[in-house]
């Protein structure tokens, strides 16, 4: 029998709140964090709404301690792990084998758009320190140097299905006796590359998102970062608190349909789905609630929708996309919606999707509209789906 | 358990590529940048698709598809792939559009092909393949750790079949980069005199390789990968040749038992500091041998080392241009791989004959 492995701490930073305690008070709330653009000049500044970390990359900086001048996605990251790692107040941390596990998807990109800028004019301009840092690997090592965590660390890239894999890979770490201990999650700063690129593809919503609702028209890109603290049996009996819960089930499946669009039936989703279930031992029916992948986008929802019918009909557990508060944080969304799938168990929290209005056409189910708390859930699954058909769910159940 | 490397593809600036040959037919260059030979992708990508594709899709697709033909597999049972860089060609097309159109009128093609993911992903839609797939994206080490996750795979008894690899391409803007920020020599320098001249500055590589990962024992099989391990950091000198000790201790070996040590000297000063460090010391009595200056310096050079050290253990030749004194060595068993990435990253990789 392989060994459990535990969440002992949270933290997470996006467009609704800088840490667990302001999200929680945002959801109750019913408060989205869309509105125009600030961070950057674009063309699409009040066309394109978009979830920004409420705080400048100056504010971080105060907020993380750090003195040089990153790129605000190893900011966003290092807000939200060290929060993770205070909050699980890890006995002895120095002295366990830890890991930092962490995901994104564009790297150092918001300071090498700054370096091509003038690059572009002069290939002997731009200010070198700013395209250093490009490679995603960078983020990771800076805020693990931060952390303090040198025995293992890697990075995962797989598009919006990084940080549930980052997720579920640390677990894997523990489960091989390789690590006691890892901070896992992702994180993703808005950049005008991503904006311009999901712009390119038609799928951005001119106003506020409107996941699974037969209306939707598109999403919103957010930014933001999330972590879990994963640890062992042996550690979790060190803590001075009672653990969250354990990640039960994990798994990635690929839709091999197309580099960008997911498959109608959503054959990658619904193999991530069950295959998840199955790792974990429990039935469709044991589900107590969904934190969808969705989007927003016409294509996404409707496959992941599908797909959730095939696996769940008749009987659908209550669902949402809390991306209706966030915004799409892309290789943070996994890691972000962790942290909203482990405190809807300990809080018995069901999110609400905001803006739906009409069922979609293609399934029998609607997701669920208001804030719920204090419900008995025992088991949350959470689905991160990506370019590449890069499909991924994770089972958090109560212990 | 053991795991076995069952078959392996390597492109590479030496015609490492479609041959049974191990550098026997070497490729002088005099320049700071080593370009991948590229095969003809047509064998293996269908020629619509060959156009919309960047060079490092091109190079990883072909890659891993004649891993499969030389492992005879169909259907791999998990895609995992190395980069630290990704797919620059299409994040600096697509950086460059925005700049200049000033985020007008922009194709969608290049921002598709630019996630870290692209290469497993095209793989896994050749394929059909639903199973597992991921991708590792940290930096010197990206390959380590998608060989890493494989080897956890075969033990998890997740998967067997398990491909994986590692991809780099260097395109202008990363070479002008890399250039400006201290990596290269300043001047043209023939590769096959690197170290011949140790300076500030290695020589500038590229390329992709895949190698399938088995538990099955088989007399086909290229080798054993019988051991990986990295480490962040390390303390001294000192501290580096306790962990070489500490991982072959693990395999219950010690150097004595190493009939070849592979390092990833790359001709410039600082880095190679540690390599002539341990030569002098840990592996005084070891034969040691070198790749760098074949296939130039980049995040997954690796992949080079051990399609290398696989194939010298099959086939009990060692190639006299790796070889970094003028010794002849017959038929190795054991053979260590050691790497480097800036003094940060280390990586240990043993392979053994079956």
């Amino acid at each position: 029998m392989e060994q459990s492995v535990y969440i002992a701490g949270v933290g997470v930073i996006s467009g609704i709140g800088t840490n667990v305690a302001g999200h929680l008070a945002a959801f109750e709330r019913g408060e989205a964090g869309m509105a125009d653009i600030t961070l950057f000049d674009s063309i699409h500044q009040h066309d394109r709404p978009v979830a920004e970390v409420k705080l400048t990359d100056e504010e971080l900086i105060a907020r993380t301690g750090l003195s040089t001048h990153n790129s605000r996605t190893a900011l966003l990251s290092l807000v939200s792990a060290k929060e993770a790692v205070a909050d699980a107040g890890i006995p002895g941390f120095n002295e366990l084998r830890t890991g930092f596990v962490s995901a994104n998807t564009v790297g150092g990109m918001d300071k090498s758009e700054e370096f091509f800028v003038d690059f572009l004019a002069d290939n002997s301009k731009g200010k070198l320190r700013n395209v250093f840092d490009h490679e995603c690997g960078s983020m990771t090592e800076i805020v693990a140097d931060q952390l303090g965590i040198s025995d293992f660390m890697t990075t995962i890239s797989t598009a919006c299905s990084s940080s549930a894999n980052a997720i579920f890979y640390g677990a894997r770490l523990i489960k091989n006796d390789i690590l006691d201990v890892v901070v896992a999650g992702g994180a993703d700063a808005l950049t005008k590359f991503t904006l311009n690129g999901f712009n390119t593809l038609m799928i951005l919503d001119k106003d506020l998102c409107k996941p699974f609702d037969e209306h939707r028209e598109g999403l919103n890109l957010g930014e933001g970062a999330g972590y879990v603290v994963l640890v062992s049996e042996q550690v979790a009996k060190t803590l001075k608190k009672p653990v969250y819960c354990k990640l039960s089930g994990y798994n990635n499946s690929n839709d091999a349909y197309h580099q960008t669009a997911s498959s109608p039936d959503g054959t990658g989703s619904y193999l991530a789905m069950k295959k998840a279930l199955k790792k974990s031992g429990l039935k469709p029916s044991d589900i107590d609630y969904i934190n969808l992948h969705g989007t927003g986008t016409p294509n996404n929802d409707s496959a992941e929708g599908t797909a959730v019918k095939r696996l769940f009909q008749p009987d659908f557990p209550p669902m949402s996309s809390t991306k209706s508060f966030t915004g799409h944080t892309l290789g943070a969304s996994g890691g972000v919606e962790a942290v909203f799938s482990v405190l809807a168990i300990k809080h018995g929290i069901i999110y609400p999707n905001l803006r739906f209005k009409t069922q979609m056409h293609e399934v029998p189910f609607e997701p669920e509209t208001k804030f719920q708390k204090g419900k008995h859930i025992k088991h949350v699954m959470s689905n991160s789906f990506g370019f590449g058909g890069n499909c991924t769910s994770l089972i958090f159940s109560a212990v | 358990m053991k795991v076995y490397i069952r078959s392996s593809a390597c492109i590479s600036a030496q015609r490492t590529f479609g041959t049974g040959d191990i550098l026997t037919d070497i490729v002088e260059y005099n320049s700071t940048r080593l370009p991948a030979i590229e095969p003809d992708y047509k064998e293996f990508i269908d020629p619509k698709q060959i156009r919309r594709m960047s060079h490092v899709i091109k190079m990883g697709v072909a890659a891993a598809k004649e891993c499969l033909n030389n492992g005879d597999v169909e259907m791999p049972g998990a895609i995992i792939t190395g980069t630290a860089f990704g797919c620059m060609e299409d994040t600096v097309t697509f950086l460059t559009r925005i700049i200049e159109q000033e985020e007008e009128l922009l194709p969608p093609t290049a921002f598709i092909q630019s996630t870290h993911n692209t290469v497993a992903a095209q793989v896994a839609l050749m394929l059909k393949c639903h199973a597992y797939n991921s991708t590792f994206v940290h930096k010197g080490i990206s390959f380590e750790s998608a060989l890493f996750d494989a080897v956890m795979l075969l033990q998890e008894q997740e998967a067997d079949n398990i491909l994986v690899g590692g991809t780099e391409e260097m395109v202008d803007t990363s070479f002008t980069v890399l250039t400006r920020l201290g990596f290269y020599r300043r001047k043209p320098v023939s590769n096959l005199s690197l170290f011949a001249t140790p300076e500030k500055g290695t020589i500038g590589g590229e390329g992709a390789g895949f190698f399938l990962l088995t538990d099955k024992e088989s007399p086909d099989n290229l080798a054993e990968l019988t051991g990986l391990t990295t480490f962040y950091k390390p303390t001294d000198n000192q501290d580096i040749e306790r962990r070489i000790t500490a991982f072959l201790q693990k395999h219950s070996l010690t150097v004595k038992d190493i009939d070849l040590v592979i390092t990833g000297k790359n001709g410039d000063i600082k880095n190679d500091e540690i390599y002539a460090w341990l030569n002098a010391s840990l592996f005084k009595n070891n034969v040691t041998a070198n790749y760098k200056h074949l296939s130039g310096e980049y995040s997954v050079a690796s992949v080079f080392s051990l399609w290398l050290a696989a194939n010298i253990v099959k086939k009990g030749i060692v190639p006299d241009a790796i070889l970094e004194d003028d010794v002849k060595i017959n038929a190795p068993k054991k053979v260590l791989l050691l790497n480097h990435y800036q003094n940060k990253y280390y990586s240990l990789m043993l392979v053994s004959a079956v």
